[in-house]
């Protein structure tokens, strides 16, 4: 297990003040915040930081580390908690209740996990779900979310994947232990980026007569080397030669049901938006794919090509910057 | 455990809950969903709290709604500010993709 500095990850002064390390943990909460943030690293970075307030923001917890950093310790070297390096500290209990400690680090757990004087109530439980029953204590368990990427053909089609997920179990002595567990989830067709499937009682454990949360699945789609998205609709760029932009074509142009014969209109150019209505993602309205056309100049590879450009030039009468005015002559 | 039936439900634009379908699918009062819709997190369909009909996308959006409160400091009145602009980012993102690939 690796010893983690706290002060690093937030980026503050082991002197800092209690408002001066809010405000660092704001400002990096802000930067890296799953739902916020397109850093690649994202959700990893936000547990870190997360972490480390968890600890710095409670002045107890902060003392009891601050005791075992001066031991030494530095980023990322070997730890092993000292025994009893947490004797001598007075603690007020409830543990890490307002943080969702699941996820957090294993250096965290050693220090103020579940068999931590902090730990008192395990945390990961949020006020959220409280519910006091009459006689009994009941909480519903947290919801959990996780993404799954597809393929965009898979969403066309629709198609099942196994989901495979850690599952925390507590056993009789209160220690946590991970068990692997297997969903088979159907995909219909036509399902669309960020939409969610809800699986009921799939998520965590509740407490007494609280029943199991629930586990939402995130469909992201996988990059496509040919096709973009935006909701149903499926964009192609579609590269052109100059004659078939000049004089109209009809070409065999692929889509995600299958490739489709596709009239180019003459006189078509770059940047050009074709519609082929209902070929994009299925759906109660279908959505459509648009090609968008890119006209490609052939290279003159040799002295024939460089002739027929040069026959051209001499015989159209093109100017393409007609537009820029006298600035821009030819 | 594998194999066991479970209850699959799509989150799809085909489904719409009703504010206490709602509040029980993310187990939050009703009073706190009233609150969102009163900030303009939320924007049902329907005139009274009875008749609102939310679209299932909804749910994700008090979720995330719930994290920004918990992890930002957010109030509600940023939250409705920060869910639009990010819908807006995801376009704005969606539409460069496009874009660039033109420009290659």
């Amino acid at each position: 297990m690796e010893f983690k500095d706290y002060y690093k990850v937030i980026g503050v002064a082991e002197d800092a003040t209690q408002d001066e390390i809010k405000r660092a943990y704001r400002k990096l909460a802000r930067k890296y915040h799953p739902d916020v943030s397109k850093e690649p690293d994202a959700e990893d970075r936000f547990k870190e930081v997360g972490e480390a307030y968890e600890v710095l923001k409670d002045p107890e917890k902060r003392a009891a580390y601050d005791n075992l950093r001066q031991g030494g310790y530095q980023s990322g070297q070997e730890f092993h908690p000292p025994p009893g390096w947490d004797a001598g500290f007075e603690f007020s209990g409830g543990g890490f209740t307002d943080a969702d400690a699941a996820g957090f680090s294993d250096f965290f757990e050693s220090l103020f996990g579940a068999g931590s004087p902090f730990g008192g109530a395990r945390g990961g439980f949020r006020g959220a779900g409280a519910r006091a029953g009459g006689a009994g204590f009941a909480m519903r368990g947290q919801d959990h979310h996780a993404r799954i990427q597809i393929g965009l053909e898979d969403a066309y089609r629709g198609v099942t994947r196994t989901v495979t997920l850690q599952v925390p179990e507590v056993d009789a002595q209160g220690r946590v232990h991970t068990k692997q567990h297997s969903l088979n989830v159907k995909i219909p067709a036509g399902i669309t980026e960020g939409q969610q499937i809800r699986l009921a009682g799939q998520g965590a454990p509740g407490m007494g007569d609280g029943g199991r949360g629930d586990l939402y699945l995130e469909i992201q789609f996988a990059p496509h080397p040919l096709y973009q998205v935006e909701g149903r609709d499926v964009y192609l760029t579609l590269p052109i030669a100059p004659w078939e932009a000049a004089l109209g074509a009809k070409l065999q142009v692929p889509t995600l049901g299958g490739p489709v014969e596709m009239k180019i209109p003459a006189g078509a150019q770059s940047g050009q938006k074709l519609r082929l209505k209902g070929r994009g993602l299925p759906g109660k309205t279908p959505g459509d794919q648009y090609l968008i056309l890119q006209v490609r100049t052939p290279p003159a590879r040799n002295d024939e090509d460089r002739e027929l450009y040069e026959t051209m030039a001499k015989k159209m009468n093109f100017n393409p910057r007609a537009e820029l005015g006298a600035a821009a002559g030819g | 455990m594998a194999g066991k039936e479970t209850s699959v439900l799509m989150l799809d634009e085909e489904l719409v809950f009703t504010l206490r379908e709602l509040s029980g699918s993310c187990d939050l009062a009703a009073e706190e969903l009233i609150a969102m819709v009163e900030e303009g997190v939320l924007t049902p369909q329907g005139a009274s709290p009875r008749d609102w009909r939310f679209p299932a996308a909804d749910l994700r959006r008090v979720h995330t709604a719930l994290r920004l409160q918990r992890d930002l400091g957010v109030n509600l009145a940023g939250v409705a500010l920060a869910l639009e602009m990010l819908e807006e980012m995801q376009a704005l993102r969606a539409r460069v993709r496009v874009l660039e690939r033109l420009l290659d």
